[in-house]
């Protein structure tokens, strides 16, 4: 049978319509640098030689630094350009900012920015392969990745699984591809939350709505708890932090309706005390910091496949 | 002056009811004679042009238009948009105060029809600012602005929000019988959104302005025309709801009209699938179900007229992430080649579509142009409705590029405009 792990990827920019045929080869690859990175046996000529840049308009430190330590694991050469020493804030246009870095001739592109479709922008303008690293309101695909790596290494598989994603879906590019994901690799994902910061045309993507913790939380085989954004209070989309952890926030008693040893999933950083409870996070079906060490693995595995595809065509 | 007899052509003025083969005659920039097809006699001076069977209808009326003048040049001038209008078979223009700074002085006013006059290839017909510089605060000096000339009132694409003001807008301006343009959209709803709420744009992570805040405009301000008999007309309409809401205030007997633009009844809002910014509209583009319903209300008559909506801008204003990236399209050229699949589906007959571009929208603003009348200029229109060109942004006339269509072959060529007699486009032939 043909495989798709063999057609090439020229941008990792979302997950909606990726074939499950290219996602769990990816997993497998990501599977194997997770044992090697335990083992320290990591070669570095596969990004020997080549440029990536993390260009993130965005503050972030986890997955940059997840990105930086990835491309170094595999000998590539990381220059790491955040907004505030770069001539975005001189008025220089993302396109701008692309024809520049194109010049420079770089591989790898990763990047973040508060616009969705801002990689995609940026992706048809420029030579190099682009990661999305976080657009907006649209896709993260590499934390999903990582969080199916981190259920599958638990369940072994992740077709039948049972995955609530709690909290602020209407915002979050991390939900999304997390749902194109897990609907993809035949998981039943189902959303809880507010309905002011669960849209209902979410459903539209495959997932059953929940307005209670009580409810979706039942017989879940995984409990993805997503980051409160602190502007969301002051918009006037909850009335408070109280009042959210009060009926959404994550604590042991709405643990225990879901399966029993049902893993507990945080994208971070975690608000303590907002979205969930410090005895959960730190407790033994946590996983959060798993998913840290998938991080790099599965950054390790997208950079590769990018970099196998553009020299292979 | 010239004598020029128009010979071979189908003549449609629909606000007289006319579609027949036949001759028209100009002489000195006027209309002179409009004959049947086999008319005996010719003026021994005149030069003909042989329409081939070619539509010779009024230069067509475009009731919305932003030019970037003054202010915004690099977006379209005068001239350039003049030559925009003579490509789509356009004579006469009403003009959004929109501009920097806002048409809200008489002085501006008369400046833009002069503009106008010079370029000899169009009729500048200015809106005047609703508000004080369009900014929604309070109301601009209505009065003067009439005086001087300006056709209706309005803040553009931007709604007045506060009731109260609209409310006082609609009264005051009832006082000059002058007529209200709203952009029906209600602001706090629409909030920073760029794509209308549901199923897409939740996919593409873009904020969501729920089809419900046109509805709710329009409700509201219907309601406040109806309280003080003001004279009510909303831009751009787009939505199932809100097209329902006027043909029950019409029925009523209220003073409301309103149109639509090409887009909102040719595409629907999976143009902007890839985040292409050259389908961001404001309103934004509708699910399929609301598209059916402008056609719908093209055919019924809900709707008054099309206007082409036309907001030239540059690349670097669409070139930019979705969200940031400036709404609006170049809309002349392509106006009456898109209105045209409305005729060629069969929704509305050549002649109810062309009366929607000319007669339609020329009474509403008060505005003499959009027929044939023995007398008036000879602002004509000459077009195939078969022949097909394909849009090309890059290529289109005038400065404005920005079009959705980009790489549509359309069914509708117009063949050449003339303003008061004088040909001010002719298709070049191939």
């Amino acid at each position: 049978m043909a495989s798709s792990s063999d057609t090439p990827i020229r941008h990792l920019l979302g997950l909606e319509g990726m074939p499950p045929d290219q996602i769990e080869p990816l997993l497998d690859l990501a599977e194997n640098y997770a044992l090697l990175n335990r083992s320290r046996k990591v070669s570095r000529d596969v990004l020997r030689g080549r440029t990536l840049i993390n260009l993130f308009f965005e503050d972030s430190t986890r997955t940059r630094t997840s990105f930086e330590l990835a491309g170094r694991r595999l000998g590539a050469d990381v220059i790491n350009m955040s907004v505030a020493q770069s001539s975005v804030n001189k008025g220089e246009t993302l396109l701008d900012t692309a024809a520049t870095l194109n010049a420079m001739q770089a591989d790898l592109l990763v990047v973040r920015h508060s616009q969705s479709g801002a990689p995609a922008l940026l992706a048809r303008k420029v030579d190099a392969s682009v990661v999305n690293a976080g657009d907006g309101m649209h896709e993260h695909p590499t934390q999903a990745l990582l969080d199916a790596l981190t259920i599958r290494r638990h369940y072994g598989h992740l077709a039948g699984l049972t995955v609530a994603i709690c909290g602020d879906v209407a915002h979050s590019r991390v939900a999304r591809s997390n749902i194109h994901l897990l609907t993809t690799m035949g998981s039943k994902v189902r959303v809880v939350g507010p309905p002011t910061l669960v849209p209902g045309a979410i459903r539209h993507l495959g997932v059953e709505i929940f307005h209670t913790m009580e409810d979706g939380l039942k017989d879940a085989d995984v409990v993805m708890m997503l980051r409160l954004q602190h502007e969301r209070m002051s918009s006037g989309l909850i009335p408070s932090p109280r009042e959210y952890f009060r009926f959404y926030g994550l604590n042991q008693k709405r643990l225990a309706l879901a399966r029993p040893k049902a893993l507990v999933m945080h994208p971070g950083p975690m608000n303590r005390g907002v979205e969930i409870d410090s005895q959960v996070a730190d407790s033994d079906q946590s996983v959060i910091q798993e998913q840290v060490e998938m991080g790099v693995a599965v950054r390790m595995a997208v950079l590769d496949r990018l970099t196998r595809s553009r020299h292979s065509v | 002056m010239s004598t020029l007899l128009f010979e071979n052509v189908r003549l449609i003025d629909p606000a007289a009811s006319l579609d027949q083969p036949g001759r028209l005659l100009v002489r000195n920039g006027i209309i002179e004679a409009i004959d049947q097809a086999g008319a005996e006699g010719r003026p021994e001076e005149a030069v003909s042009i042989d329409g081939r069977g070619a539509v010779l209808c009024p230069g067509l009326v475009d009731m919305r238009v932003e030019i970037g003048e003054p202010g915004y040049e690099y977006r379209e001038t005068v001239a350039s948009a003049a030559r925009a209008a003579s490509a789509g078979g356009i004579t006469t223009i009403a003009v959004l105060p929109t501009c920097k700074p806002a048409i809200d002085n008489p002085a501006l006013v008369r400046l833009l029809r002069s503009r106008g006059e010079e370029t000899g290839a169009i009729t500048i017909l200015p809106y005047g600012a609703l508000t004080k510089g369009c900014e929604g605060k309070e109301l601009a000096e209505i009065g003067l602005l009439h005086e001087a000339g300006a056709i209706a009132f309005t803040d553009g694409a931007r709604a007045v929000d506060p009731a109260r003001l609209m409310r006082l807008a609609l009264s005051y301006a009832g006082g000059f019988n002058a007529l209200v343009v709203q952009h029906p959209e209600e602001p706090s709803l629409a909030g920073s959104g760029c794509a209308t709420a549901g199923n897409l744009a939740t996919r593409l992570g873009l904020g969501g302005i729920p089809s419900a805040a046109e509805a709710i405009m329009i409700a509201r301000d219907i309601r406040l025309a109806e309280m003080t008999g003001g004279k009510l007309h909303f831009a751009h309409v787009s939505t199932a709801e809100g097209l329902e809401l006027i043909r029950q205030a019409k029925k009523r007997g209220l003073a409301i009209t309103c149109d639509t633009a090409p887009h909102y009844f040719d595409l629907n809002e999976n143009a902007i699938e890839g985040f292409r910014t050259y389908a961001k509209f404001s309103p934004p583009l509708r699910p399929e179900s609301d598209r059916l319903a402008v056609c719908a209300a093209l055919a019924d008559g809900t709707i008054d007229a099309i206007a082409s909506d036309h907001m030239p801008r540059d690349a670097d204003d669409k070139r930019l992430p979705f969200a940031q990236a400036a709404t609006g399209g170049a809309g002349m050229a392509t106006l009456l080649g898109v209105t045209l699949t409305r005729v060629h589906d069969g929704t509305l007959s050549l002649s109810d579509a062309l009366a929607l571009l000319t007669s339609k929208p020329a009474a509403l603003l008060k505005s003499s142009a959009g027929t044939l009348t023995k007398g008036a200029a000879a602002d004509l229109c000459l077009f195939s409705p078969e022949q097909s060109w394909l849009v090309e942004a890059g290529k289109l006339p005038g400065r404005g590029q920005n079009t959705a269509f980009d790489g549509r072959a359309l069914e509708g060529l117009v063949l050449g405009t003339w303003k008061a007699g004088v040909p001010v486009y002719r298709k070049t032939e191939k």
